[in-house]
């Protein structure tokens, strides 16, 4: 990038608690100048106050199901009650004739599953339309929309559907037989992100068994296995966790004579825009996406459902907006889930630590979709030059998974962190120096410094050393995410005439804050108070901001939202110029006034400035340049930064070794992401995160019923997720971690604040009852086994 | 849901006249052909009556409210030194009221049950009276055994939250943690029916184990309201507990529960241990030998 159009300028670099130096980049024009460390700023590393936290306490928030539009109709989807079953037949007339419905719509395709290559067999309907078959329990078939939802769900009812009853599988083992049932009949396409890794395209497939997939694979491992001194080697298992949306998926949609109207529960207004134009037809100007408040996603309301199309499909049948929201069975069945998985992992090292050998062979299921790895932790958290992996997908009868929250990575880390800490005591080293070894990011070891003098690292017993009914320990584990960006990301900044700002971009809050932080952006660069600054967002009628999946919002929007802001000031400044009689350099703007730098005391006040500007409105666009340190990798609108993410975390916990309930205590979270804007939202993202794992790591597990295909756990009472009393002492520090790539620097949270928390708490648990549990949940009944086997008391 | 028909009873006659059946006879389902056509069942605080409507598996044609029924949720002492427990008294009431507290296992128990909000709006006959959580009982598409059908899926499936007990037929394991701690106490249970007459049964054999019958697990008949749940007199230097263990502190059904009165002579010698085990069999478990036992140990 050293060509004539870039300059170059210097930026602050390195980890506020080490030190902060500079550092050089070559600057593309148009950007704005480089910002200083949070220390000198206003808002920017400021925890401004969200702003929508008191409509969403006081309930005046306006979420998808709480949307009301004149005449809307109530859409329901008929399910279906067999894990696999052909349609033979089906019957809508007697629904179609029930009283207030107003349109019945037979599902013919299912977003979300893998596609066979291979083109229907089965024999078509009589109106010449092929059905896909239901291929899980709670599979969608059917459609109604009525002016009640009561008519809705009676209609239903009366749908006569012939199903030819098949064989299934809902089994993970059993699901890996030669002779089992098996769920697609021929070698599906497409490569699933639910493992946080896209698989290669050509994969083998037999049975229900498709890979294996070797990503990451380098070096070789049999010679690293040969020089190994100390190996350890394991077998985990991870179950099902579903998202657990507090706002289930929700849709509204509007099929009008100018097009589509989607008002949607959704991480991604624009690119649901992009999947809706294509799917129904449109042209993209003609669909619009709209998101105001969402209740989370957490990787799956990435896309358009099946059920977001079928409400489109009854719009455009009855001539009126359709309203269809998930109920939690539903949510619980077919709006995705984190795939269950297998790891066998086995790690050679040298006697003083250095890695000689890892070799990783896994199977997980994400149901009926594809993409069930486990991410790349085990490839790229450590050094190690001989790496082998070896992953499957094994398909089986259940909703097709899909990502959530540090897709892969998750489960990944289980097994690894788990190994690295069973590594580390066979040889005889501490687990933090053993990282200090094999880990090269500096930024991980400040963070595994500063974690261990807040848990009090130093008073940690040797593994199992404690005795009683209550036995404490602690444990640490790693986390590891790629950095993300949305190059495709993009806002503008409008200044009217009278002072007031506003920022537009089709990027949405999908609860985590961005509307805050693009605020303090915005204010920071115009020199106003956040509270200024009007956010007009989730709305694909304006600019296309990116995704907030990949933990990538921040990182994509900020840069542009605070390059279209430099751009307003510049005009502005040039306005103001004249009537100050000085050369708009010579200016600049600050608590609300535009004023001659050598000369403070001269100037206007930003509303005096704006009523110069020759039209009602000024308006800037931006769009997110390139890291100026470049990219890792750049694949169509989405790129991966130099520098990945992580955290370490820490956990204490109490194992009562009567019953097996396991309490943690507390948990340190240490975590990086550029620069943090908005500490206290960051903060919350990094409780949410450990929340989120340590629910996975004790309690959250979908329960299929093998001999009947269902979902036996589909609501809140038996499919368990921590409480308020299972809430531990979360301490969160967050890393200020400048690198100098972008024009704010910040990069995201969400998802490796989720990674760590599970193996954090098993290595905890091995810490303190001497037993490790590789299984999870680790349930009251997996830790009174576990210690069964142990060398224990009785 | 279905639509159904509202009926607000301010006594226990109007009950009656309106021909409520048990919730239990109107779930059964026998070779397609339901026990109660159009069943008209009553309604307490409708935590449990709701649940089951909103699942459809149970489709009332009309709902006869309680609520409005004076006196019935009243907490008093009688004569003798019995307490009486109207049965409309909320969970939330009853761990709190100061007439309850010195039978401490009760007011645990009812303190241990759900949530503050269901508690809040819970009754005591309702709870008694809830259908079990079994999750093939609660689905739809799993006709069992105690809905009329022919099998017990509990058996060779998902059965880790089920009975250990007694469980021949049908493995559920009794809701109602209410009732772990009133059956120590030897609590007796009202029941009034369409001539206002009343009949009184030890709590204890009110509940049905499923060899007596799968479909139920009380002797509630229709056309029957329970009035109330009366509390012997606690013996002189009687002492009491109960304790919940959960999976996890919020929001959960036990995994075990169980209720200790322990009675003491005027040494402080155990003349009497009643346990009881909840979460552990279809009706709440009289534990004898470990009641035995205690009472037992404690003499020697
Ligand atoms: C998440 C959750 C957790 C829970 N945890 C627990 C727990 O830990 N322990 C526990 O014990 N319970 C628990 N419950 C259950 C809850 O306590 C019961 O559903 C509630 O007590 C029922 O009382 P109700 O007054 O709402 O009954 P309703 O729903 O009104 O009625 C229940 C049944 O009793 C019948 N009925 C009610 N009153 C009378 C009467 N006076 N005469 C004749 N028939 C009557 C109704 O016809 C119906 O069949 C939990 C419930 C939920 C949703
Ligand atoms: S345990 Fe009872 S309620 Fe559960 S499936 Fe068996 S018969 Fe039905």
């Amino acid at each position: 990038m050293s060509d004539a159009t870039t300059q170059q300028e210097k930026f602050p670099f390195g980890i506020a608690s080490v030190s902060i130096g500079e550092i050089e980049r070559r600057v593309p024009p148009g950007e704005a100048p480089p910002l200083p460390p949070n220390n000198r700023l206003a808002f920017i590393g400021k925890s401004v106050p969200r702003f929508d936290a008191r409509a969403k306490v006081t309930g005046a928030s306006r979420f998808t199901v709480d949307v009301k539009l004149p005449g809307m109709l109530h859409g329901r989807l008929l399910r279906s009650p067999h894990p696999n079953a052909r349609i033979v037949s089906i019957d809508t007339s007697a629904a179609e004739r029930h009283p207030g419905v107003r349109a019945v719509h037979v599902v013919t395709d299912i977003v979300g599953r893998a596609v066979e290559q291979v083109p229907e067999t089965d024999p078509p309907q009589p109106n010449g339309v092929r059905l896909p078959r239901a291929l899980y329990a709670g599979a969608p078939i059917a459609a109604v929309a009525a002016v009640t939802p009561d008519a809705a769900a009676a209609a239903l009812a009366l749908i006569k559907v012939e199903y030819e009853v098949l064989p299934f599988v809902v089994d993970l083992e059993e699901a890996r037989d030669p002779n089992a049932p098996v769920v697609f009949r021929s070698a599906v396409a497409g490569s699933g992100f639910a493992g946080g890794v896209a698989a290669g395209a050509e994969v083998a497939q037999q049975g229900n068994v498709r890979g294996p997939s070797r990503i990451g694979t380098r070096g070789d491992v049999t010679k690293g296995f040969a020089e190994a001194e100390v190996t350890v080697e394991g077998e985990y298992r991870t179950q099902v966790q579903t998202h657990c949306c507090m706002e289930t998926h929700a849709a509204v949609a509007d099929w009008h004579a100018d097009g589509l109207t989607v008002y949607l529960s959704t991480q991604f207004t624009a690119g649901v825009r992009n999947e809706l134009a294509a799917a129904f037809g449109l042209p993209r100007n003609r669909v619009r996406v709209l998101v105001d408040a969402m209740g989370g996603g957490f990787g799956s309301k990435s896309g358009a459902g099946t059920y977001v199309r079928a409400a489109i499909a009854l719009s455009r049948a009855a001539g009126a907006p359709v309203r269809v929201v998930h109920d939690r069975h539903e949510e619980q069945v077919d709006s995705g889930n984190r795939p269950a998985t297998f790891q066998r992992l086995k790690i050679g090292a040298h006697r003083d630590g250095r890695l000689s050998a890892i070799s990783l062979y896994t199977y997980g299921t994400a149901g009926t979709a594809t993409g069930a790895g486990v991410g790349n932790f085990a490839q790229a958290t450590y050094e190690c030059s001989n790496f082998d992996s070896e992953q499957y997908d094994v398909f089986i009868n259940a909703g097709p998974a899909c990502a959530m929250r540090g897709p892969g990575n998750t489960p990944g880390a289980f097994a690894l962190e788990q190994a690295v800490d069973e590594l580390a005591e066979k040889l005889n080293l501490d687990p933090l120096a053993l990282r200090d070894r094999i880990d090269a990011s500096p930024v991980r070891r400040e963070e595994r410094r500063i974690g261990a003098e807040r848990i009090g690292w130093s008073r940690r017993h040797t593994p199992g050393a404690d005795t009683g009914t209550i036995r404490r320990g602690i444990g640490v584990a790693q986390s590891l995410w790629g950095a993300n960006v949305q190059t495709n990301a993009s806002c503008e900044v409008r200044l009217m005439r009278d002072g007031s700002v506003e920022l537009r971009s089709s990027v949405q809050d999908i609860g985590t804050g961005i509307r805050t932080v693009l605020a303090q952006v915005v204010a920071e660069e115009l020199g106003l108070t956040p509270q200024a600054i009007t956010l007009r967002i989730g709305d694909t009628d304006f600019p296309a901001g990116p995704p907030s999946y990949g933990s990538r919002t921040t990182a994509s929007i900020t840069p542009p939202a605070r390059n279209a802001a430099y751009k307003i000031k510049q005009k502005l400044l040039e306005v103001a110029a004249p009537k100050l009689g000085v050369a708009a350099g010579a200016l600049d703007l600050r608590d609300g006034r535009v004023f001659v730098r050598a000369e403070p005391a001269r100037g206007l006040s930003f509303r005096e400035a704006a009523a110069l500007l020759r039209t009602d409105a000024i308006s800037a666009f931006a769009s997110r340049s390139d890291d100026y340190g470049g990219f890792r990798r750049a694949m169509g609108d989405a790129a991966l930064a130099q520098n990945d993410l992580g955290g370490v975390q820490f956990a204490q916990v109490a194992v009562d070794t009567e019953t097996g309930i396991i309490r943690v205590e507390r948990v340190v979270a240490v975590q990086d992401c550029g620069r943090p804007i908005n500490p206290e939202q960051i903060e919350s993202q990094v409780q949410g995160g450990v929340l989120m794992g340590l629910s996975y790591a004790l309690y959250e597990d979908r329960i299929l019923d093998r001999p009947t295909g269902h979902v036996l756990n589909a609501d809140l009472e038996h499919y368990k997720i921590a409480g308020p009393r299972e809430t531990p002492e979360i301490d969160v520090v967050v890393l200020e971690n400048y690198q100098g790539e972008s024009a704010t620097d910040a990069y995201g949270i969400a998802e490796p604040a989720n990674i760590a928390t599970a193996p954090a708490i098993a290595n905890a648990v091995y810490n303190a009852i001497g037993v490790r549990l590789r299984q999870l949940p680790m349930t009251p009944a997996a830790v009174l086994a576990a210690l069964g086997r142990a060398p224990y008391g009785g | 849901m279905r639509p159904f028909e509202w009926i607000e009873a301010a006594s226990s006659a109007e009950v009656t006249a309106a021909g409520a059946t048990t919730v239990a006879d109107a779930m059964v389902m026998t070779n397609g052909h339901r026990k109660v056509s159009d069943p008209t069942v009553v309604k307490a605080g409708g935590i449990d009556l709701l649940d089951l409507m909103k699942e459809e598996l149970l489709q009332p044609r009309r709902i006869v409210n309680l609520r409005g029924i004076a006196g019935l949720d009243k907490i008093a002492g009688q004569e003798g030194g019995r307490l009486r427990l109207g049965a409309l008294a909320t969970v939330a009431q009853l761990a709190v009221d100061p007439l309850v507290r010195p039978y401490a296992a009760l007011a645990d128990a009812a303190r241990n049950a759900a949530s503050p909000q269901i508690r809040n709006v819970a009754t005591l006959g309702g709870n008694l009276l809830q259908r079990p959580r079994c999750w093939y009982f609660r689905s739809v598409h799993h006709h069992c055994v105690r809905k009329g059908g022919e099998t017990c899926f509990a058996f060779g499936g998902e059965n880790q939250y089920h009975a250990i007990f007694d469980h021949r037929g049908c493995a559920i394991v009794h809701p109602s943690t209410l009732a772990t701690a009133l059956v120590a106490f030897d609590a007796r249970i009202e029941l009034t029916d369409a001539a206002e007459a009343k009949r009184e049964t030890a709590l204890e054999e009110f509940f049905v184990l499923p060899t007596r019958d799968p479909h139920r697990e009380n002797d509630l008949r229709a056309g029957e309201i329970v009035s109330a749940v009366l509390l012997p007199k606690l013996a002189a230097g009687a002492r009491s507990a109960h304790l919940k263990q959960a999976e996890k502190e919020s929001f959960d059904w036990p995994i075990a529960d169980v209720a200790v009165v322990l009675e003491a002579d005027a040494q402080g010698l155990c003349r009497r241990a009643s346990v009881v085990l909840g979460a552990a069999a279809p009706v709440p478990h009289r534990a004898r030998s470990a009641g035995g036992g205690a009472a037992r140990q404690a003499a020697q």
